[in-house]
């Protein structure tokens, strides 16, 4: 029996995907940005703080890092309110436990980005008499920016693709958006067609985006 | 919350059997089936390097949860109906042999051409320059990436469990049905997954320690 594909059931729904789509990118801007002040935060504690400093933030990101990320948004949302009396959707549930996922790769990245800021830089507004706090301002966290917007171009759309782990908590994102598709009309291939291209075509917007801001302001070495 | 715990424990060893044979699958697969797709990606003629590239831009382009379902619910449709624990394997390794790709076209990249070169004005024939010049090198540059990379197959094998494989993540929920523990009993889990993929990536530190210095 053969199978014929149908895609006109996909574009009456075509909303649950768009939509989704627009919730994906959402929820991956907003745990980047907070991902972005945890890591810099993070970084610059590691590298400026003592050895209990150092050891903690080293837990946090060993943690993160060496647990899938299914089961944080899981420990997140079903496990934490039984501890704490807090309350909150599914969707704040997984922004945060994203944010957390991204601080803990993004503290790599900024603090080898950091220990890669040339010496001299650092001696030169040494000499030109600028305080420890202005050096990091001015010369230390600029340069470093500079330095990770390679790896930081990939950690962005790699965090952009782990939002589709928030549908396993029924948040309404694309991969959700897919599943209610094929729950309700059956036409799984085609779906699943559909959403990979809009994966893709997002992913490789968003990676030739960075890539432009890359070329703008890299250092050439 | 003790007793939830003790009760769990051989629950979750069971898990933790099906989680560490579903990584071991398709970490052996993928090294296999990923190597000699890298190996022809770099050395194959032009058509079989443009399929590869697609392969490995699309595979690394999708969230491996669509893969897996798009593998268990898409493909019944041409035919090949699945088992989940199999369509599970299927997916983590299609996803896993994409990055094997890269961490082989990495290895071999890094290899000064002139090794090639010097390979051939000795006269070795094209097997033996791959075998005998190049293999040796390019593994110790393969090696610590591609097992770190093998933390992302037993990380993302927890995913199975969304199919209804009865791996380590599917155990833990499957207890914490019966006992309503559900903090104490993820915090379990994830210190199974820590364990795991902590060894691995000390593993992996070690190997870059000691290969990091290539004699030449």
């Amino acid at each position: 029996m053969g199978y014929a594909l149908n895609f006109n059931l996909i574009w009456r729904h075509f909303d649950r995907l768009w939509g989704g789509l627009i919730l994906s990118l959402e929820l991956a801007v907003l745990a980047i940005g907070i991902g972005v002040v945890i890591g810099l935060v993070l970084a610059i504690a590691h590298v400026s703080g003592g050895r209990l400093t150092r050891a903690a933030i080293g837990a946090y990101v060993e943690v993160i890092r060496n647990v899938p990320l299914i089961l944080l948004v899981y420990l997140v949302f079903y496990g934490l309110p039984q501890a704490v009396d807090i309350a909150y959707d599914a969707t704040t549930s997984f922004v945060a436990t994203l944010s957390l996922y991204a601080g803990a790769y993004l503290v790599e990245v900024f603090r080898s980005g950091l220990a890669a800021v040339p010496a001299g830089l650092i001696d030169a507004g040494k000499a030109i008499g600028l305080t420890p706090w202005q050096r990091l301002i001015h010369v230390r966290l600029p340069t470093m920016l500079r330095i990770t917007l390679p790896a930081l171009s990939n950690t962005f759309v790699s965090l952009f693709k782990d939002t589709s782990i928030a549908s396993v908590i029924a948040v309404p994102e694309l991969t959700y958006g897919a599943q209610w598709i094929n729950t309700n009309t059956f036409r799984i291939v085609e779906v699943y067609l559909i959403v990979t291209g809009m994966y893709l075509v997002t992913g490789y917007a968003i990676l030739l985006g960075l890539r432009a801001i890359e070329r703008r302001f890299s250092i050439g070495r | 919350m003790l007793s939830a715990i003790l009760y769990a424990i051989p629950f979750l060893g069971a898990g933790l059997a099906v989680t560490l044979l579903v990584s071991l699958l398709t970490v052996s697969l993928s090294l296999v089936i990923g190597g000699l797709m890298g190996v022809a990606l770099v050395y194959g003629p032009a058509p079989l390097r443009w399929v590869i590239r697609g392969f490995s831009d699309v595979v690394r382009g999708i969230p491996i949860l669509v893969l897996i379902f798009f593998v268990y619910y898409g493909l019944p449709v041409a035919g090949l109906n699945l088992q989940p624990f199999s369509a599970a394997v299927l997916a983590l390794t299609v996803f896993k042999c994409a990055q094997v790709i890269e961490n082989v076209r990495g290895a071999i990249g890094s290899i000064p051409r002139g090794q090639m070169d010097a390979g051939k004005a000795i006269g070795l024939t094209f097997p033996a320059r791959l075998v005998y010049v190049i293999a040796p090198q390019a593994v110790r540059r393969f090696l610590p990436p591609w097992i770190n990379g093998v933390t992302d197959a037993v990380k993302g094998s927890a995913l199975v469990s969304l199919l209804g494989v009865t791996d380590l993540m599917h155990s833990i929920q499957q207890v914490i049905g019966r006992t309503y523990e559900a903090l104490p009993l993820y915090v379990l889990g994830a210190v199974f997954y820590f364990v795991i993929n902590y060894t691995l990536s000390m593993l992996s530190r070690r190997l870059e320690l000691r290969y990091s210095y290539i004699r030449d």
